[in-house]
């Protein structure tokens, strides 16, 4: 087998497995932990695709700001640290039915499209070849994506601060 | 490596998210269960962009990560704002609308 193929099975395993324990633990800090390496292996999916750019920014905004902001909500609402049977609703059986409804569906659309189409990583894409790529073709967006993160940031400091 | 792996294992993570979306009471885990979908999404586009041997695919991935960390940001306000009304993180504290 390749060296690939055993790297993406690990990742593989460790991702979904991880994900499982986000959504089933009973623990918040538990479940904010194991999604860390839900998002980590993500980022190793990203070197093994050869996209080393959108790798770095997954490390560093997922793993390293988006995660940290999680953890400062968890601990800004007094979540239970230790274990609580409070965190699921009484929905949680419909919630699987539906989700494994959801699975078989996309396998079953996945498999019979792209049965057995190869992916095959020629080089690695430069940070170069992503950055004339966002300020050439994309740069309307680009703009548009820095006001909305404009926007966020006020709306979340209108919206938490108290007044008073 | 087949384009099947990536896919498969992005249809798992999304499923896995919806589920944790609709069986999640605790608001903090339902912006996780959300970042999980968001991920299974950008796993499939980095895929594609490799598979088609372009950027663009690669660029809409970074987009996907800018526009979740605005909407975790505002998503916890929000979270944080009804924790000091309601006193709970929890959804279903949330029912003035309901007739």
């Amino acid at each position: 087998m390749a060296p690939q193929n055993v790297a993406f099975g690990i990742i593989a395993a460790a991702m979904v497995v991880s994900a499982l324990r986000v959504v089933t633990t009973r623990n918040v800090v538990h479940s904010a932990l194991y999604l860390v390496v839900v998002l980590a292996g993500a980022g190793g999916l990203y070197v093994l695709l050869a996209a080393e750019f959108v790798a770095w920014a997954q490390v560093l905004i997922y793993v390293g700001a988006i995660l940290v902001l999680l953890l400062f909500g968890i601990m800004l609402t007094r979540a239970p640290l230790r274990e609580s049977a409070e965190l699921d609703t009484d929905q949680r059986w419909a919630g699987a039915v539906v989700a494994l409804g959801l699975l078989g569906l996309l396998v079953a659309l996945l498999s019979d499209t792209f049965g057995r189409v190869k992916v095959e990583p020629v080089a690695a894409v430069s940070g170069e070849a992503v950055g004339e790529s966002i300020f050439r073709v994309f740069v309307i967006p680009f703009e548009v994506v820095s006001m909305l993160l404009l926007a966020a940031l006020v709306g979340a400091v209108v919206l938490a601060r108290r007044d008073d | 490596m087949y384009l099947n792996q990536y896919l498969f294992l992005s249809a798992v993570l999304f499923s896995l998210g919806a589920y944790g979306v609709l069986a999640r009471r605790h608001a903090v885990l339902v912006l996780m269960s959300v970042e999980l979908m968001l991920n299974a999404v950008n796993i499939n586009l980095v895929a594609f962009s490799t598979y088609f041997d372009q950027v663009s695919g690669q660029v809409f991935a970074l987009f996907v990560i800018t526009v979740a960390a605005a909407e975790v940001g505002v998503g916890l306000a929000i979270v944080l704002l009804l924790y000091r009304n309601l006193d709970t993180p929890n959804l279903d504290a949330v029912h003035e609308m309901k007739g």
